[in-house]
């Protein structure tokens, strides 16, 4: 196969905020794949039985665990809200340059705000696996 | 269905063989995803997740078996063809990249069959 240029060829562009985002979908849907160990984990300790969830929630209760679980949450709601302005891209809507851009910004938004929700009803509501 | 032209396919450019069907299921998953992450979050949030007892019965619990097994399906799918996209964008080593889309899937694999299993045991359980 003779050699073709590779996309993305993120070099070849001026850099813009934008690119921030498509970035930042792609980091956080890795940083939430390696989260996908702790998810099926969770599971496989709560169908283990009683001694074997204890461990995990031992472990998931630690300072280090829980500061990783904010992240994912973090990750969790930026791939959401960006994710969609993806799909709304991929319907043809909101191509426009000041669109994006402020849809970008909303997405940062609702970012914050679901994540405070939902970080709050997690950790400080109740606390996680405490 | 083919949307590429009898040229474009017989130069080989664009996609190879399947890119289409790639691009729809990243999108049917992620669709999926909205409703059923925002769902199991939501829920957990009133579970108490310390308690062993308590979150095998909610585990097993009406829908939620179904809801969750469709979950780990839907976001292994999208998470495998995530990372495959990103490791084929980033990773050009000749021996590398297939190595890391080997690893990569099966692992998908293997996380999906390993939650499917442990959502029917606990709901095996609790039927019985």
């Amino acid at each position: 196969m003779h050699s073709r240029p590779l996309s993305p060829h993120a070099s070849v562009y001026r850099f813009q905020y934008t690119m921030i985002g498509s970035f930042a979908h792609r980091a956080t849907g890795v940083a939430m794949a390696v989260g996908l160990l702790v998810l099926v984990g969770w599971l496989v300790a709560a169908a283990n039985g009683a001694e074997a969830y204890a461990v995990a929630v031992a472990l998931l209760g630690s300072v280090f665990f829980k500061i990783l679980l904010a992240g994912w949450l973090l990750a969790f709601c930026y791939h959401l809200f960006n994710g969609v302005r993806h799909l709304a891209w991929d319907l043809g809507f909101g191509y426009e340059k000041p669109e994006a851009r402020r849809s970008f910004r909303a997405a940062l938004i609702a970012t914050l705000v679901l994540f405070v929700v939902l970080a709050w009803l997690l950790f400080a509501a109740r606390g996680v696996a405490s | 269905m083919s949307l590429r032209t009898p040229l474009g396919r017989f130069l080989g450019l664009g996609s190879a063989h399947e890119g289409a069907s790639h691009w729809t299921a990243q999108r049917v998953t992620a669709v999926a995803l909205v409703p059923l992450t925002i769902w199991l979050i939501v829920a957990l949030t009133s579970v108490p997740l310390a308690d062993h007892a308590a979150v095998e019965l909610w585990i097993g619990r009406g829908c939620n078996p179904v809801l969750l097994i469709a979950l780990l399906f839907a976001v292994t799918w999208h998470s495998h063809l995530g990372v495959q996209v990103i490791i084929e964008d980033y990773v050009h080593g000749r021996h590398a990249k297939p190595l890391l889309l080997l690893v990569s899937g099966f692992a998908h694999a293997l996380l999906a069959v390993g939650g499917v299993l442990a959502i029917v045991r606990i709901a095996v359980r609790s039927f019985g």
